[in-house]
């Protein structure tokens, strides 16, 4: 009863909180002009940027591709989709406001399927644990409801706030991402299509994506490695039946045994993928028939975030390394560079292969970190995921260093950035430096958390050799 | 007898050599009738004590049909070549520097709305040959120009820097490209090309008046180049090329007579003459030309006022009464007589109409040459006739992220006459035509177009009527705007802002002065409702001189704004291999870590302590071990004996480290 009151009380804390995000948004928002968010050069990028949205929706309405000229880049479907809230103004209310409540409604959608989905992963990893009679683990250090924690990490978090008052639409993009994310955790294979499909056709990165969501949707949510259950199940199958509690639970639990790859909602998931592929593809050259068709589109939208033609400053290294580097070398980076997101694709996916989800987190913090154009959203989007393994994740190293040098970048960027081109007494290097510093926080954290994740993987490993030598002894 | 045939033989031979230069003059005769050249040279006193003086120099050729093959006279080869190889239907060059004073030099007559012209070069072309092949057409075009005239007209040749249009600066149908150079500094390199263009070059005739000190000094110097040709042109008139040579030059007098003053607070007008403002004087004619004349024009507003000046001399004294015109006017005096004076033709219902004297100077020689002088008696204070509304633009905001161009107009008080045909209407409305090339690293954003009527924001839709934008590409194409407005007549002043972020470019990009910034070429604007055209009466003679002709055509009213200079951010030139390595480095650490994180088995912390407890056999011995164990495809063991062993392995690795050297040794000596 008191549990139950308890988590009542904490239902009601979280919708608070939820409610509190929204309403700072929306007083964000407001004052807007002041604060001029629209054009730091963290938020909006050329793919992300609200502006340059109008500028393609007023090219097409002037009858022209909305791709002529390199303003527009990103997809036929946002622009019939946020185009026209762009033209539509209110008087006395700032421009745009249209467009920052779909982006607040983006946000609020995102943070509640990562709850969802947090939940299911949190479930998932105390079957599991229960499954293989580590509840002592659990109960000693109290599992928290991941949840939650990550859907207000991703809603308070000052780079999800910003992205959304800043108008950018990396909202929706991390929208999409999470939904797919979302069904193939669930397991809603029309869902999960759906998410990636948008997810790799308003960004294109998220297509690596593909390889934990056929992993989640064959072995279902994250689960410690495989060899534990079969030792496990070796070992129950093998001793006698000496242990009663085991096998009464036994048949509870043997239908939601992780390690058989069921094949059924993976190729639910392709036929879904190939459906809605082609939907959007034909809802793409309709919008972009008169003016060269698809090609056209793919060379406007792909081609301008692979050859990072755009060389504005932004969060990442690659904009200052392509605007110095001498042009002979132009093409090999570029696929030095791309080839970086590609190469650690197979090896995490080989030692990763029981956690698609955690997979999943580390392949868009690479991707986020590599890829050409990256803003504040998409570091919004795996600060919000990490919150999801908070159990897991608990021995992480170098946490509270992450923390500061997070805090110490997203202060120092816009000072630098400030002094470089506002006032012109600083130089492209220092702001190049803090960019540096970033790539540098997003590398430890990556590779922390995957070490991280790979010590708690030994860590049951051990407990649960020591339980089986402990039930033959 | 002897000498008979002798003498005989005399005369055939003269007769033969008569005959034979005869048939030659004939025949040359033939073809100055067809090529022809003429020079001229118009003078004008400026409001704001300077003097215009503005070299008009024209040679024709007759079409390729009617002449005798690829042989010129008269007209420059060059030329000639480059209108035959590139098709050229139209083109115009010029090179400038400085800026024309629209409000005090004027903005309403025909020197100042063709012949005034942006700083540096500007280069317009129509070409008649097929769509696909105009670019390359222009290509070729440019690169020759930039041989001929010794400029980096070559520059044009990149697609990023001219623009082809649809109708915003010149009437064509697709042939047409512009391009601009707003920096090039124009200078005596680039004048002589030009004069080695005329027949007489620069030794004889009008244009031994350019001493390149006294023009570069001036205020503003213009020398354009345009070029009509009807050769391939398949219906209609063929008019063969016509080379019109113009140099526009605003100088200062030198006023060193200006002690005398006058009770009226104006100061007296500095008086001058043509030896006084070029430091030469015109010692003949060019033989070659068919009419050299030099003109000298008082316009409207100072004909009045010299008007108003007689008229109050005549209340005084009544003998100036009907003593011709203005040639004995109390206001100035002129040290030659001209031979013929005309008046304006006034079509609109003006006051006064300006006045234009002719001198021929095929009278003059050496020995008598020719010094037109003009010395002011009273001081006179008058208006240069200006464009319905004054236009300048101008960026605003700073830093180096993004900006604002605005255009703004402001109407200049125009007298009722021009706007006299259709001021009655309520719906008089003021076209504005605008045309605006815009590099690509100025990101416009087309849509944040706004425009300002007397400070008022207005609706888009009511003032701008035609709008046509090709947005720019990066490092393909300019943006190109091309606008048309109608204002109210009653308009006061209007603006129109657009905004525009500022491109980052690859550190090759930027020109060798980075710092300075970025040159954005002017806007024209053109007012298609007022055309100058200037029509002076009494000139009854047939043939008229080219230069008249050409203030007669009817052309719009144009004038070109202020060149725009945009600071871009620059990154730091000197660092590119720092740059370069460090990031490569912090991309070889994340893969790095990464791969080792992976990598690492559980067992390893077992391993890492037995490999502590076999450190004694040292590290190598155990590496190779290892090394070979992986080979074998074996399970590695770590030495239970480590001294026997490592031994063993010493041994075997001195054995291979001699087999690499005498295999070394043999290379080197084997492939010397």
């Amino acid at each position: 009863m008191e549990a139950k009151e308890q988590s009542k009380q904490k239902e009601s804390c979280y919708w608070n909180w939820l409610i509190g995000s929204v309403a700072l948004r929306l007083i964000l928002i407001y004052f807007s002009n002041n604060l001029n968010l629209a054009s730091r050069p963290e938020i909006s990028t050329p793919l992300t940027s609200l502006r340059r949205l109008a500028e393609g929706y007023w090219l097409k309405q002037s009858s022209m591709s909305s791709y002529a000229g390199s303003m527009y880049h990103g997809s036929p479907l946002l622009l019939s989709l946020l185009g026209p809230l762009t033209a539509k103004r209110i008087e006395g209310q700032p421009d745009h406001i249209l467009c920052s409540l779909v982006f607040v409604i983006a946000d609020v959608a995102s943070a509640m399927f990562i709850r969802a989905t947090g939940r299911n992963l949190q479930i998932a990893y105390s079957q599991s644990l229960k499954f293989l009679d580590l509840v002592k683990l659990s109960e000693k250090s109290d599992i928290l409801p991941s949840g939650d924690i990550a859907a207000l990490v991703y809603l308070w978090n000052p780079f999800t706030i910003f992205a959304c008052v800043g108008l950018s639409t990396s909202p929706v993009e991390n929208l999409a991402i999470i939904l797919s994310l979302y069904g193939a955790c669930r397991r809603i294979a029309p869902l999960a299509a759906f998410g990636w499909v948008m997810a790799t056709h308003l960004s294109l990165y998220p297509v690596i994506l593909i390889i934990p969501m056929i992993l989640l949707l064959g072995y279902g949510p994250d689960t410690p490695p495989r060899k534990l259950f079969l030792q496990r199940k070796y070992f129950e199958v093998g001793d006698t039946p000496s242990n009663d509690r085991c096998q009464q639970e036994e048949p509870v639990d043997q239908p939601e045994l992780p390690y058989v790859f069921s094949r059924r909602p993976v190729i639910h998931f392709l036929f879904w993928t190939s459906l809605w592929l082609v939907y959007v593809l034909v809802l793409c050259g309709v919008s972009v028939k008169h003016y060269g068709g698809l090609w056209e589109l793919f060379k406007r939208t792909y081609g301008f975030m692979l050859t990072v033609q755009d060389l504005s400053p932004n969060m990442g290294v690659l904009w200052y390394f392509f605007a110095e580097v001498f042009d002979f070398f132009r093409n090999f980076f570029l696929i030095v560079f791309h080839g970086n997101i590609l190469f650690m694709i197979l090896p995490l996916a080989i030692r990763l292969k029981h956690r698609p989800f955690f997979l999943a987190f580390v392949y868009i913090v690479i991707s986020s970190m590599l890829k050409s154009y990256p803003s504040v959203g998409d570091s919004a989007l795996y600060l919000g995921l990490l919150g999801l393994f908070v159990n897991e994740l608990a021995d992480m190293k170098f946490s509270f260093f992450l923390f500061c040098g997070y805090i110490g970048v997203s202060l120092l960027s816009p000072v630098m950035h400030n002094l470089w081109i506002w006032r012109g007494t600083g130089n492209a290097n220092f702001y190049f430096a803090t960019a540096m510093a970033y790539a540098c926080l997003q590398i430890i954290l990556v590779v922390e958390s995957v070490s991280a994740m790979l010590n708690h993987d030994r860590k049951l490993r051990k407990l649960s050799a020591t339980k089986v030598l402990d039930g033959k002894t | 007898m002897a000498h008979l045939p002798r003498r005989t033989h005399s005369i055939l031979l003269i007769l033969s050599f008569q005959i034979c230069f005869s048939t030659i003059f004939a025949v040359f005769g033939s073809v100055f009738f067809q090529e022809e050249f003429s020079e001229e040279l118009l003078l004008k006193p400026l409001p704001d004590r300077k003097v215009l003086a503005h070299f008009h120099f024209e040679t024709t050729a007759p079409p390729l049909s009617t002449s005798h093959g690829r042989h010129h006279h008269l007209f420059p080869k060059a030329i000639a070549q480059l209108v035959q190889k590139f098709h050229v239907k139209e083109m115009e060059l010029s090179f400038t520097q400085g800026r024309w004073n629209y409000d005090r030099w004027g903005g309403f007559d025909p020197i100042s709305s063709s012949n005034a012209k942006p700083p540096g070069v500007e280069l317009w072309a129509v070409f008649d040959v097929p769509k696909d092949q105009v670019d390359a057409s222009w290509k070729n075009l440019t690169h020759t120009l930039s041989g001929l005239f010794c400029a980096s007209i070559n520059f044009l040749e990149s697609s990023t820097t001219y623009s082809a249009h649809e109708w915003g600066f010149h009437p064509s149908s697709g042939g047409l490209r512009y391009g601009t150079l707003p920096r090039e500094a124009v200078c005596t390199e680039n004048l002589t090309p030009w004069l080695k263009l005329l027949p007489c070059r620069d030794k004889a005739g009008l244009s031994a008046l350019l001493d390149r000190p006294s023009i570069y000094r001036g205020f503003y110097h213009s020398q354009r180049l345009h070029l009509t040709s009807s050769e391939s042109h398949s219906s209609g008139v063929e008019s063969g090329i016509v080379l019109e040579q113009a140099l526009t030059v605003v100088l200062q007098p030198n006023s060193h007579k200006t002690s005398k003053t006058f009770l009226s607070e104006t100061k007296l007008q500095p008086s001058w003459s043509l030896s006084s403002i070029f430091g030469r004087k015109v010692t003949g004619r060019c033989v070659l030309a068919k009419s050299s004349n030099v003109y000298l024009q008082l316009e409207r507003g100072l004909v009045t006022e010299l008007e108003n000046l007689q008229k109050d001399n005549a209340i005084t004294g009544p003998d100036h009464i009907g003593s011709g015109g203005l040639k004995d006017n109390p206001g100035f005096e002129l040290s030659v007589r001209p031979d013929k004076e005309f008046k304006e033709a006034n079509i609109l219902h003006r006051k006064s109409s300006s006045v234009l004297y002719e001198y021929s100077i095929e009278r003059y020689s050496a020995f008598e040459p020719f010094d037109l002088g003009l010395t002011w008696k009273f001081p006179v204070v008058w208006l240069c006739p200006r464009a319905p509304l004054h236009s300048s633009r101008f960026l605003m905001g700073s830093g180096n992220q993004r900006g604002t161009i605005a255009i703004s107009f402001i109407s200049t008080d125009l007298e009722e006459g021009f706007l006299g045909a259709n001021i009655g209407e309520d719906s008089c409305k003021l076209q504005a035509n605008i045309f605006q090339v815009v590099p690509w690293y100025i990101k416009v954003y087309y849509h944040t177009l706004r425009v300002f009527v007397d400070g008022k924001p207005q609706a888009i839709a009511n003032v701008v009527e035609k709008m046509h934008v090709s947005p720019s590409e990066d490092k393909v194409s300019p943006g190109v705007m091309e606008l048309v407005l109608k204002f109210p007549c009653a308009v006061k002043s209007a603006a129109l802002t657009l905004e525009f972020d500022k491109g980052f470019l690859h550190i090759d990009e930027y020109p060798p002065d980075a710092n300075q910034g970025f040159d954005i070429p002017s806007a024209v604007i053109i007012f298609p409702n007022f055309q100058t055209s200037m029509q002076y009466l009494e000139d009854n003679s047939s043939n008229k001189s080219p230069m008249l002709l050409k203030f007669q055509e009817k052309s719009p009213v144009l004038s070109y704004t202020e060149i725009l200079l945009v600071p871009l951010t620059t990154p730091d030139f000197s660092m590119p291999y720092n740059v370069i390595t460090i990031t490569c480095t912090v991309f070889a650490l994340y893969f790095g870590s990464l791969l080792n994180v992976l990598r690492r088995r559980v067992g390893e912390e077992e391993r890492i302590l037995k490999n502590r407890a076999s450190k004694k056999a040292g590290r190598l011995p155990q590496l190779l071990s290892r090394l070979s164990a992986k080979l074998k495809g074996k399970e590695w063991e770590p030495p239970k004996s480590p001294s026997t062993s490592s031994s063993f392995i010493s041994s075997k690795l001195i054995l291979k480290v001699l087999i690499v050297a005498g295999v070394a040794v043999f290379w080197q000596y084997y492939s010397e």
